[in-house]
């Protein structure tokens, strides 16, 4: 004999775990946290190395100084370097009712890394069981990107750089927790290894409908031979915002601000 | 997640939450008819899965505090990442639930780098229900309910 089994929507008494539900409360506090910032701006290159967060620095810095203001949320939690570049040191966050304050340069840029966070010297490392750590540590990280964006007191923000790792998994984490599609800047060097991998971060971008911005073209002059910006400019369609030299002046992010309307 | 007591065709009504130990996370659920209690058992994994996702089994009656997963969750953050902003303590109006000694004791044996979010999660859960001093037991009732899992 089969049991009498209903269903889910059957049982019309309220789920009182509601996963859902509470899945939804946090994709609104996203939502509500950068209802006033204008714009976020993904950073990212597909190849490791390339001096993303050194550019989302070198521009921040210039955004803030021109007058607009700029956040950075570097979302590269296992290699946090956002503070150094933006000359802020390493000191405890201020914890406020229901959010954590950013810290903020000499310039204005408000930032928050997972270098505020960390002991001195130590990888991040989540509780958790000890076998099979990949099946979660994934969902750790995209949980912690959502609290980066909901729960730091981000303010009213012309910009919001998010300095991403390499690769193409947190740009995609970001894009599903945003409630609109970020706008793009890919960063490359000049090497045809490096227009490959990030040719793929951009078509993962276009693919996810992003806006893309441009492409800045990173240490430049040196050693690194090619056309990488040329040529991923021109086949998506895209302009290059700048040349950055190995030891650039300021004008350099000057230039990339003006072009960034 | 429903439970159905099938025989009694009566959904069940969540009844409390339990951390037995070895990563199992417990979520008992009475009928309301007959009073069968079942209980779900999460196994570590599982229990993991939950707690990365950032949401609780049974849900929550009060509300999440900033950076809650990432100072719940890791493991190598420093003792002073955090300090307190000034007359932000607990919410809601009315006079902050005191301490007893015991009590104090046991939150300073809870790591630098999550001791501020457990002591407003124990403070905001004493508020919300007028208790008037936090001891060990409403600590535990308090962990129980409202599903601090492994803090």
């Amino acid at each position: 004999m089969s049991l009498n089994i209903r269903t889910y929507h059957e049982l019309t008494e309220a789920d009182r775990s509601g996963l859902a539900d509470q899945i939804g409360a946090q994709r609104r506090r996203v939502a509500d946290r950068l209802a006033s910032v204008r714009r976020v701006v993904a950073v990212l290159s597909g190849k490791g190395g390339v001096g993303k967060s050194f550019v989302t620095a070198g521009l921040a810095r210039a955004l803030a100084r021109s007058g607009r203001s700029t956040g950075v949320l570097d979302a590269d939690f296992n290699g946090p370097t956002a503070p150094q570049l933006l000359h802020l040191p390493v000191t405890s966050c201020t914890l406020q009712a229901d959010v954590i304050e950013p810290l903020v340069s000499a310039e204005g840029v408000r930032c928050f890394s997972m270098a505020f966070l960390l002991e001195d010297g130590r990888p991040l490392a989540f509780r958790g069981p000890e076998t099979e750590g990949h099946v979660w540590r994934e969902t750790l990280e995209a949980a912690t990107l959502r609290e980066f964006l909901a729960d730091v007191a981000w303010g009213a923000l012309d910009e919001l750089l998010v300095d991403l790792p390499p690769g193409v998994q947190r740009f995609q984490e970001l894009t599903e927790l945003l409630p609109a599609r970020p706008a793009v800047l890919a960063v490359t060097i000049p090497t045809p290894e490096s227009r490959d991998a990030v040719r793929r971060a951009l078509r993962a971008a276009n693919d996810g409908k992003a806006t893309l911005l441009g492409v800045v073209e990173n240490m430049v002059g040196g050693p690194f031979v090619g056309n990488a910006a040329d040529e991923l400019a021109a086949e998506f369609g895209i302009p290059v915002l700048a040349r950055v030299p190995f030891h650039p002046g300021e004008d350099v992010w000057e230039n990339v601000v003006s072009k960034l309307q | 997640m429903k439970f159905l007591c099938v025989e009694c065709d009566r959904q069940m009504q969540f009844e409390e939450r339990q951390l037995p130990g070895d990563g199992t996370l417990a979520a008992a659920f009475r009928c309301p008819t007959c009073g069968r209690v079942v209980a779900l058992l999460t196994n570590p994994m599982e229990t993991q899965l939950v707690a990365s996702l950032g949401v609780k089994i049974g849900g929550t009656t009060i509300d999440s505090q900033p950076l809650e997963t990432v100072r719940g969750m890791v493991t190598t953050g420093r003792d002073d990442a955090f300090e307190d902003g000034k007359g932000e303590t607990g919410k809601g109006k009315g006079p902050l639930p005191a301490w007893s000694r015991e009590a104090q004791e046991r939150l300073a044996r809870v790591p630098g780098f999550v001791r501020g979010m457990v002591k407003r999660i124990y403070l905001d859960y004493a508020k919300d229900r007028g208790i008037a001093e936090i001891t060990p037991a409403v600590m535990d009732t308090a962990r129980s309910e409202l599903g601090l899992e492994g803090m």
